[in-house]
């Protein structure tokens, strides 16, 4: 494992602390098809990291590798000082690594509420019976959790619709509720899947703000995949930059847009 | 006469109304706001311990007798107990609308000088910050959630749990200092200015003294029989006389409970979590519930639906009567019991009204069938005239005497007389002081005897001696053959529709009426579902062909009963359009308390109003719209402009184009 880089302070004065994460040489492939070839990257604590490309560029696929889902066929995953071998979800979830979908992933028949009473259930563990005879430690488990979960609603500003079934929220609200879910597994790292997509101007201000809110109300460490660039340059510490499965740049947003190779891949190449 | 007595010595300011309520009603809940899905709640007790700090934390600040300090936020006890430590060490709390844009906001807070402003969060500090270099004498900013703003550069900043915690801390020096401004504060003080948008110009800062607020409230809690016992929710705007009044000086002098809603999305939840005894809501409030009734029922199965159109007959048969006392007969009392059981007793519980025993509406007209709605299912709802510059009452109805088109007897204390031209005139002891800096302004509105022009015109009823409010002075007009031209007479008959969510009619000197129309999104919205029409936005519903149909149809019903009036049947509406864009505050073409500023629309609009004029079918025009955070964008439309028929002879002609 390289050298991990000294803690440091962002221009705004946040924390950023040593490696948590790191990805070496990750290459994985579906049958004949090389989705990721060859990536490293490493991810700090308390840094909002982003990995960007154009479609079709392996993001998902690294969200997937970085979450356990899917296992690289070469390369190792290193979390927490401590190589990463092949896990269920649940086991990744208590290692304390959240994430949002894409295509959001609630409960539609359910409430706000429940939905992000749901990602509480990891820090629940009073057994079936008093939890359906609600008398002693699940009564008291339960009002600890709902404030925990009020909490969230409240610096999610979604008071409005805690009783609402989520399935008849708009769009930009169910990404609201998922991040809630999510946040509400109190994460020491959150991936995000294309947190803005679908969204409009209006609701891409919002979630960047509330991105912004949780790294650094939380201190939670953020991985998130996105292709709006615009976005990505203003709330990012760090970029990782895919192209066909491979990296094609690193580093700070400015460095990232002086890059010629991403130039490139975003814009096209003139032949000149 | 006792209602314009002087205040008794130790209840002629707001901190010795807080002490006396700490004393006298120690236990009673004085403030509740609902926080992270419960309702906390303090005490009398606890909110004097809570003020008196922060009024500390404020001198210790520097904070002099005499300075200003501008309060930006929704309903919020910490708000409410700003505004009050502000009065106790002897400034004066200014209240602004906390979702004026930071133009707006920077003249407000520029023309009083402020030196200190209370904030809710991150997103007021940043306007305020956008607009510093305007505002020379603001010193500090007190905010109240701390989110975003870890890291802000905290010279100018300061949190009201910190400054809380000074004046707890510094409670030895400070201690004395405060009990002698609380001594110090005379009837004749400044209490507090509230500045009024107005329809037109720049907002006017009105300054009222302690003794204008507090004998208002004494005259006005005597009127209704209001005690320590009433609930109020306060969600109407902070820096508006009415919440002032309701909120602040009612609630102090009586001693009753203020309750905050969670945020202003949840009112309608909260409202029903509380059911206040008292209070207040601007018509399209009364309007937007209704609607909201209706849709729902029209969902309801049709037992329910049933049930429930037998019953709001019956009531709306008997209930005024019995809510005025009147003579009923016994089956018809049976009949109303079997349907409060029903049907109003469960729909009041659903919508948060159960408990009403004194209710208010004001600002517009209402319209008659709404108002009769609200008052056959049992709730007291009445009516109020007033103004910012009378601390808000001019005339009110007593319970027992009320109707839909007048606003009552002068309330007490108030004198009223009208002009020559018919314009209200009054004179009261809640009659304010002067505009701020402008006393130009104030010489214009209020005469040397204290008379206070208000604007609009009126008359007394002759067999009820209620006043009847007919439209703004200024806006009465005349059409080119002389008949009176009254735009929001047009307007209300309009907007009681509840596809209608706005109107503007146009007609002075012109030769004939039009008008512009805003639709309802909601109840449009609604309609367009049930009978599957498409859209993708506003702009496409607003235009869509049958929604001008169903406009048509109302603005034509309009006429007809405008043409009952043979005093204004000239104002019938021959041509009018659908607007393709919702009339907004932010854009200017309303007042913050959502008044139509029509010369301001008329100007913006002009290609329509000439389009209105000029005979043809149809309009481009490309709008300025502001975004929420200020931003500005354009929308282009072609709207189609549709002529109306008219019931005047002459008019047919213009009919049958």
């Amino acid at each position: 494992m390289p050298a991990s880089p000294e803690p440091s302070t962002t221009a705004d004065g946040r924390k950023i602390g040593g490696v948590i994460m790191e990805m070496k040489n990750i290459t994985l492939r579906f049958g004949g098809v090389t989705a990721i070839k060859d990536i490293s990257f490493d991810i700090r604590e308390g840094e909002v990291r982003a990995i960007i490309g154009p479609n079709g560029a392996g993001k998902s696929s690294m969200l997937n590798v970085i979450n356990g889902f899917y296992h690289p066929q070469e390369g190792e995953v290193w979390f927490r000082g401590a190589r990463r071998g092949p896990m269920k979800p649940y086991e990744i979830a208590r290692q304390g690594i959240a994430r949002t979908f894409q295509n959001i992933a609630l409960f539609k028949g359910m409430s706000t509420l429940d939905n992000i009473m749901t990602g509480r259930l990891i820090h629940m563990d009073t057994g079936i019976l008093s939890q359906a005879l609600w008398k002693g430690r699940a009564e008291a488990e339960e009002i600890e959790n709902r404030e925990r979960v009020e909490r969230i609603i409240d610096f999610l500003e979604i008071q409005n619709i805690r009783k609402t079934p989520v399935g008849s929220l708009p769009y930009g609200l169910q990404k609201r509720v998922e991040l809630g879910r999510a946040l509400a597994m109190d994460p020491e790292l959150l991936l995000l899947d294309e947190p803005m997509a679908g969204m409009n101007v209006e609701e891409k201000e919002d979630m960047s703000r509330f991105i912004l809110d949780v790294n650094d109300e939380f201190g939670t460490t953020i991985a998130l995949i996105e292709h709006d660039m615009g976005v990505v340059m203003d709330i990012s510490d760090r970029v990782v930059v895919m192209d066909y499965g491979a990296k094609i740049g690193d580093g700070t947003p400015d460095e990232v847009r002086r890059n010629q190779q991403v130039i490139d891949a975003y814009l096209g190449v003139s032949h000149d | 006469m006792s209602d314009t007595k002087p205040l008794p010595g130790d209840l002629d300011s707001f901190p010795k109304l807080i002490q006396r309520n700490a004393r006298d009603f120690a236990d009673r809940p004085a403030y509740r706001e609902k926080e992270f899905g419960i309702w906390q709640s303090w005490t009398w007790a606890e909110a004097r311990e809570a003020i008196e700090a922060i009024a500390r934390g404020f001198i210790a600040m520097g904070l002099q007798p005499g300075d200003h300090v501008a309060i930006v936020g929704r309903n919020r006890p910490h708000f409410y107990w700003s505004m009050l430590a502000v009065q106790y060490a002897g400034a004066i709390p200014v209240p602004v609308y906390q979702d004026s844009v930071a133009d707006e906001m920077a003249y407000v807070l520029d023309h009083c000088g402020a030196r200190f402003a209370v904030v809710q969060d991150q997103e007021q500090v940043d306007k305020l910050t956008e607009v510093s270099s305007r505002l020379p004498s603001m010193e500090r900013i007190v905010y109240i959630d701390p989110r975003g703003l870890r890291r802000y550069d905290h010279a100018a900043l300061v949190s009201l749990a910190d400054l809380r915690k000074a004046g707890e801390e510094t409670r030895g020096e400070t201690e004395g200092e405060l009990a002698a401004r609380v001594a110090a504060a005379k009837p004749g003080d400044t209490c507090i200015i509230l500045y009024t948008s107005g329809t037109t110009g720049r907002p006017k800062g009105v300054v009222l003294t302690n003794a204008n607020v507090l004998i208002t409230a004494r005259n006005s809690c005597a009127f209704d029989g209001l005690t320590e016992k009433e609930d109020i929710l306060a969600y109407l705007p902070m820096a508006w006389v009415g919440d002032y009044v309701f909120s602040m000086a009612q609630a102090c002098w009586a001693g009753f409970c203020v309750n905050c809603p969670e945020s202003a999305e949840t009112m309608h939840t909260d409202l029903r979590e509380i059911g206040p005894t008292y209070f207040f809501a601007p018509p399209r409030f009364f309007e937007g519930m209704l609607t909201s009734i209706m849709i729902r029922m029209e969902d309801a199965s049709p037992l329910k639906q049933r049930l429930f159109h037998k019953y709001i007959d019956v009531a709306k048969r008997v209930g005024p009567a019995l809510l005025d006392g009147s003579q009923v007969s016994a089956g018809d009392r049976m009949r109303y019991r079997i349907g409060r059981a029903l049907v109003y007793g469960p729909l009041l519980n659903a919508t948060g009204l159960s408990r009403v025993r004194v209710g208010y509406t004001a600002g517009e007209a209402i319209g008659p069938e709404i108002f009769e709605f609200y008052r056959s299912l049992g709730i007291n709802l009445k009516q109020l005239y007033g103004q910012t510059e009378g601390t808000i009452y001019i005339t009110q109805q007593p319970d027992g005497e009320v109707s839909a088109d007048t606003v009552g007897v002068p309330s007490p204390g108030v004198e009223v007389r009208l002009g020559d031209s018919g314009e209200v005139f009054y004179r009261s002891p809640g009659t304010f002081a002067e505009y701020y800096r402008n006393p130009e302004a104030t010489a214009e509105t209020k005469d040397a005897e204290g008379w206070v022009a208000t604007g609009d015109a009126g008359f007394f009823e002759p067999d009820s001696g209620h006043l009847r409010i007919i439209d703004r002075a200024k806006d009465v007009g005349k059409m080119t053959d002389g008949a009176m031209f009254a735009p929001k007479y047009v307007e209300n008959k309009l907007k009681f529709y509840p596809n209608i969510l706005e109107a503007v009619a146009f007609g002075h000197e012109r030769d004939y009426c039009t008008a512009f129309i805003n639709i309802d999104l909601t109840a449009v919205g609604n309609w367009a579902e049930r009978n599957n029409i498409a859209y993708a936005s506003y702009q496409e519903l607003a235009g869509h062909p049958r929604v001008y149909a169903a406009v048509q149809e109302h603005v034509e019903a309009v006429n007809r009963s405008i043409a009952d009036d043979p005093m204004l049947s000239q104002c019938q509406i021959r041509r009018f359009l659908v607007l393709h864009k919702e009339l907004d505050a932010d854009d200017g073409e309303l007042t913050r308390t959502r008044k139509v500023r029509r010369r301001i629309i008329a100007e913006k609009y002009a290609p329509l109003v000439t389009a209105l004029y000029d005979g043809s079918d149809s309009v481009y025009i490309e709008t300025e719209v502001t975004y929420e955070d200020g931003r500005k964008g354009m929308i282009k439309a072609t709207l189609e402009i549709r002529d109306a028929a008219v019931v005047a002879p002459e008019a047919q002609k213009v009919a049958a184009e």
